[in-house]
C-alpha cells in the first residue's frame, strides 16, 4: 500500500512468524522507516507531525480530564475549577488541553494553507485533501462541542447560537434544532449529550487521520516544486531518520510556542465571560466563538440582506456552510495543471491576498458588526431631537461642537411639553465592519472563483526538470549571489 | 499587486492592534501605578499583601460576596497568603484552624439527630457564604445579586486592575449632592454628580458644570460597563464613561486595622484585595510559573541538540 517495494527482511524467528501471520512489522518499516519521501520538503511541511502531535496531547489530557469532569449544570463549571485547583497538575492537563484546540487550529490552518500553495490538493491526491477536510470539520465539532463543557456564559450563549443557526433550516430546522438540543431548550441532557459526543469525536478523527496517512502513502508527498518524484535514489531520502529528525525539531520548536501559552499566558486566548458561570437569563453584550471559528462567524454575519424566498440568517448559514463546503470540491475548481504556486505568478498574488482575506475576516468576526473599521475616519455624531407635532413623529438634527448642543437645548426648551422632546445621539454613517465582512465574503469565494479562470489561460514559470535537479540548481543560485533559494 | 501585499499586510497588523482594545465604554482599567508584583514570567504574590487581602475580604467584602470554590485549608496551602512550611497539610496548620474557626457555618452534613447545625468551620470546609441562596442574596441587595468572588479577577477584563480600578474609581462623597423635589405631589429624592468636579476622569472631564443623576440603589463608577447617556444632564456625546452598579463605595480610610501596621488607605486596602482575589483565582500561578520555566529550558535544550543532530543526518543530502 505504500507505493514502494519493501526493504524489509525479518531478523529473527519470531519476526519471521509474525510476518507470514499479521505483517505489522513490515507496515510499520515501509511507513514510518524506509518510506521514500522528496529531498526538498521545507519547513511548511512539518505541520502534519505537528498535527499527529495535537491530536494526541489533546486525547490523552482529555481523557484524564474527563475521569475529573462533571458533565452537569450544577457541577460542571465547578468541577472545571476543582480540575486546576485540588488536582495534582489538573491545572497543567485543563491548561494544555484548552491551549492545546487552539494549537491545534493553528497547525491546521498552516497545513492548509500550504496545501494550498503548493497544489496538494490536485491529483492524484484529491482523496488525500478530501479525507484532510473531513478532519477539519470534525476538529471544528469537537473544538464546539468541548467549548460548551466549562459551561460559562459564553459556552452556553455560543452554543445557543450555534444550535440555532441549524434552526434556520426551512420545514425541519426547528425539529432538528430540538432533536440535537434534547429538549426546547439548552440543558443538562443537551450538556451531558455534547460531553459523550466530545468524547467520541477526537477517535473518529483520529481514524481519519489513518486514512490520510494511508491516502499520503500511495501517491506520495508533494514537494515545493510540485513536480513528481522521477528517480527514487535521486529525487528521495527514506523518511527515517531525515525526516523524523527535521520534524522532531520542527515539532520541538512548536510546543516551545505551545508552552509560552500555557505558561505564561494561559487565558489569553479565551474570553473573561467564560469564567462567569452560565446564566441563561443574562445574555453577554458581546457573542464571539473561539478565534478559530472568527472568519466564520463573519462570514455568517456578513449577510444582512434577504434574497427573493431566503431570510438573511439562512442565506447566512448557507454562505456559511459554503464556506466549507468549496474547499471539498476544490480540486476540481482549480483548473490548472501546474500545482506548485512558486511556478504560477499570477495565481501566486491571489494566495497571498486569499491568506490576508481570512485574516481580515477573523478581525471581523471579533468585532462587532455595527462598529466602523477606522474610527479616525467617522465624522462626528450629531444630535437629533426626536418629538411629535399633533400626534405625528417628527425630528430635528444638530451637529457640530458645543454650540449644537446649547441649539438643540434651546430648542427643545421652546417646544411645548405635549411634543414630549427627547434627544439622541446618531453616530455618523461609517464603513462598518459588516460592509467590511461583506466585501471580504465576497473576495474568499472569488478567489476560488479566480483559481478557474486564471488555470485556463495562465502564463506559468518553466518547471523544473527534476526535485533533484532544482535542488541543485537552487543550491548554486545560494552559494552564488546569495539570492534566496524560495 | 505589490502595494495590495503591503496593504493587506498593514490591514492585517490593524486587526491585531484593534483586537486589544474590544471593551466597551467603561474607563480603561490600568490598576496601581507600580504595577503588580505578580506580573511578568517570575512575578510572584507578595504574600503580606495577599494576608492583609484577605482581612479585608473578610472584614469588608464577605458580608455580600461568597466564594464557593474556595476553602478555608486553601489560604494554608503552598503558595497560599498562610502557607506555612511545617505543614504541608494545611488541614494541621493551626493558624489556618484558626482562621476557619473565625466563621460560623451551617454543617454541610447532618448531625446525629439528622440536623444541619451551625458550627465554626474547620480548614475542609468551603468559605462561608453570606446568604443560603441566590434569592436571599438578591432580597437583601435591592434586586442585585452581589457575584461570587472566586474567579472575578479571571471573569473581567483587566483583571485584578479593573478590581483595584473599580474599588477606588467612585466619586468621593463630598461630590455626591443630594436632590429633593416635589413631582405630582410626591416627594422624589434624587442623587447627583457634578462631573467637572470628578477629577478621576482625567481628560473625559467636561469644564462646564453638568450633573449625573445616580438612579436610586445604584452608584456611578468610571470602570464598570455600561451606558451613562440616558442620566447625563450635559451633551450626551459626551457622557461621562462607565455605568452604574448596585455596590456603594465600600473603602474609607481606615476601614479595617492591619495588624502588621500598614496605614489603611483606600488604595492600600483596594490594592491588597485586589492581589487576594487574584490569587484566589489563579493559586496555581507560582507552581505554573516555576514548571513552566523548567518547560522552557528543556524544550530549548532538546531543540538546540535536534537542531544539530538535522544538520548532521542531513550534511551529506543536497536539500
Amino acid at each position: 500500500m505504500s507505493g514502494h517495494e519493501s526493504t524489509y527482511t525479518p531478523n529473527s524467528a519470531f519476526e519471521r512468524w509474525l510476518d507470514k501471520r499479521l505483517p505489522i512489522i513490515r507496515f510499520a518499516n515501509d511507513t514510518m522507516i524506509t518510506f521514500p519521501t522528496p529531498k526538498n520538503l521545507n519547513y511548511w511541511y512539518i505541520f502534519g507531525g505537528v498535527l499527529a502531535v495535537c491530536l494526541a496531547v489533546q486525547i490523552i489530557t482529555g481523557v484524564i480530564l474527563a475521569m475529573h469532569y462533571e458533565a452537569s449544570v450544577d457541577g460542571a463549571f465547578a468541577s472545571v475549577e476543582r480540575i486546576m485547583r485540588d488536582v495534582p497538575f489538573g491545572w497543567l492537563l485543563r491548561y494544555i488541553h484548552s491551549n492545546g484546540a487552539s494549537m491545534f487550529f493553528l497547525a491546521v490552518y498552516l497545513h492548509m494553507f500550504r496545501g494550498l500553495y503548493y497544489g496538494s490538493y490536485k491529483a492524484p491526491r484529491e482523496v488525500l485533501w478530501i479525507i484532510g477536510c473531513v478532519i477539519y470539520l470534525l476538529m471544528m465539532a469537537t473544538a464546539f462541542l468541548g467549548y460548551m463543557l466549562p459551561w460559562g456564559q459564553m459556552s452556553y450563549h455560543g452554543s445557543n447560537v450555534i444550535t440555532g443557526l441549524f434552526g434556520a433550516i426551512p420545514l425541519v430546522g426547528e425539529s432538528l434544532q430540538t432533536w440535537l438540543m434534547g429538549g426546547p431548550s439548552i440543558g443538562n441532557q443537551t450538556l451531558q449529550r455534547f460531553f459523550s459526543l466530545h468524547y467520541l469525536l477526537p477517535f473518529a478523527i483520529a481514524g481519519a487521520v489513518i486514512l490520510h496517512i494511508w491516502a499520503l502513502h500511495v501517491p506520495g508527498n508533494t514537494n515545493p516544486t510540485g513536480v513528481e518524484v522521477q528517480d527514487i535514489e535521486k529525487d528521495t531520502v527514506p523518511f527515517h531518520p531525515y525526516y523524523t529528525v527535521k520534524d522532531a525539531f520542527g515539532i520541538v520548536v512548536f510546543l516551545i510556542m505551545f508552552a509560552v501559552f500555557v505558561f505564561y499566558a494561559p487565558d489569553v486566548l479565551g474570553h473573561a465571560d467564560n469564567y462567569v458561570e452560565a446564566n441563561p437569563l443574562v445574555t453577554p453584550a458581546h457573542i464571539v466563538p473561539e478565534w478559530y471559528l472568527l472568519p466564520f462567524y463573519a462570514i455568517l454575519r456578513a449577510i444582512t440582506f434577504d434574497l427573493g424566498p431566503i431570510d438573511a440568517k439562512l442565506l447566512g448559514v448557507i454562505f456559511m456552510f459554503a464556506s466549507i463546503a468549496v474547499l471539498f470540491v476544490l480540486p476540481w475548481f482549480d483548473t490548472s495543471k501546474v500545482r506548485s504556486m512558486r511556478y504560477r505568478p499570477v495565481a501566486r498574488q491571489f494566495f497571498f491576498g486569499f491568506v490576508a482575506v481570512c485574516l481580515l475576516l477573523g478581525w471581523c468576526g471579533a468585532a462587532n458588526p455595527d462598529d466602523p473599521v477606522i474610527p479616525a475616519l467617522q465624522g462626528e455624531p450629531s444630535l437629533v431631537v426626536n418629538y411629535t407635532v399633533d400626534g405625528a413623529p417628527a425630528s430635528s438634527s444638530y451637529v457640530g461642537g458645543h454650540e449644537a448642543y446649547d441649539a438643540a437645548k434651546a430648542f427643545m426648551a421652546s417646544l411645548p411639553a405635549a411634543a414630549a422632546p427627547s434627544l439622541e445621539v446618531r453616530p455618523a454613517p461609517a464603513f462598518a465592519f459588516r460592509h467590511l465582512s461583506l466585501i471580504l465574503t465576497v473576495m474568499y469565494f472569488g478567489f476560488f472563483a479566480m483559481l478557474f479562470v486564471i488555470g485556463l489561460g495562465e502564463k506559468t514559470k518553466p518547471l523544473p526538470e527534476s526535485i533533484h535537479k532544482s535542488v541543485l540548481k537552487a543550491k548554486k543560485a545560494q552559494s552564488g549571489n546569495a539570492v534566496p533559494a524560495e | 499587486m505589490k502595494t495590495f501585499r503591503i496593504l493587506a499586510a498593514g490591514l492585517t497588523a490593524l486587526a491585531f492592534t484593534g483586537l486589544a482594545h474590544a471593551a466597551g465604554g467603561a474607563k480603561h482599567a490600568d490598576g496601581p501605578e507600580a504595577g503588580w508584583p505578580f506580573e511578568g514570567i517570575t512575578g510572584k504574590y507578595d504574600q503580606a499583601s495577599v494576608q492583609r487581602g484577605y482581612q479585608v475580604y473578610k472584614e469588608v467584602c464577605s458580608s455580600c460576596h461568597g466564594m464557593k470554590l474556595l476553602s478555608y485549608r486553601n489560604l494554608g496551602e503552598k503558595g497560599g497568603p498562610f502557607y506555612d512550611p511545617a505543614y504541608p497539610n494545611p488541614n494541621d496548620n493551626p493558624f489556618v484552624k484558626a482562621l476557619a474557626a473565625q466563621n460560623e457555618i451551617v454543617s454541610p452534613t447532618p448531625n446525629d439527630v439528622g440536623e444541619f447545625e451551625l458550627r465554626p468551620a474547620t480548614p475542609a470546609d468551603r468559605f462561608r457564604s453570606p446568604f443560603a441562596n441566590d434569592a436571599a442574596a438578591r432580597a437583601a441587595n435591592g434586586g442585585a445579586l452581589p457575584p461570587d468572588l472566586s474567579v472575578i479577577t479571571k471573569a473581567r477584563h483587566g483583571g485584578a486592575s479593573y478590581v483595584y480600578n473599580l474599588l477606588t474609581g467612585y466619586p468621593d462623597f463630598s461630590l455626591y449632592e443630594d436632590r429633593v423635589s416635589e413631582v405630582d405631589g410626591e416627594t422624589v429624592y434624587e442623587t447627583v454628580i457634578d462631573m467637572s468636579k470628578f477629577d478621576k476622569l482625567g481628560k473625559y472631564k467636561p469644564e462646564q458644570t453638568s450633573y449625573l443623576l445616580q438612579p436610586a440603589g445604584q452608584y456611578y463608577n468610571p470602570y464598570m460597563p455600561g451606558d451613562t447617556r440616558p442620566n447625563y444632564g450635559g451633551d450626551p456625546r459626551h457622557a461621562p464613561p462607565g455605568g452604574f452598579l448596585a455596590m456603594g463605595p465600600q473603602l474609607t480610610d481606615g476601614r479595617v486595622e492591619y495588624s502588621d501596621g500598614t496605614e489603611a488607605t483606600i488604595s492600600q486596602m483596594a490594592y491588597d484585595v485586589a492581589q487576594f482575589l487574584a490569587w484566589a483565582g489563579d493559586p496555581k500561578m507560582q507552581a505554573r510559573k516555576e514548571v513552566g520555566l523548567a518547560t522552557m529550558v528543556y524544550l530549548g535544550l532538546l531543540a538546540i541538540l535536534l537542531w544539530f543532530s538535522y544538520k548532521r543526518i542531513w550534511r551529506k543530502v543536497e536539500h
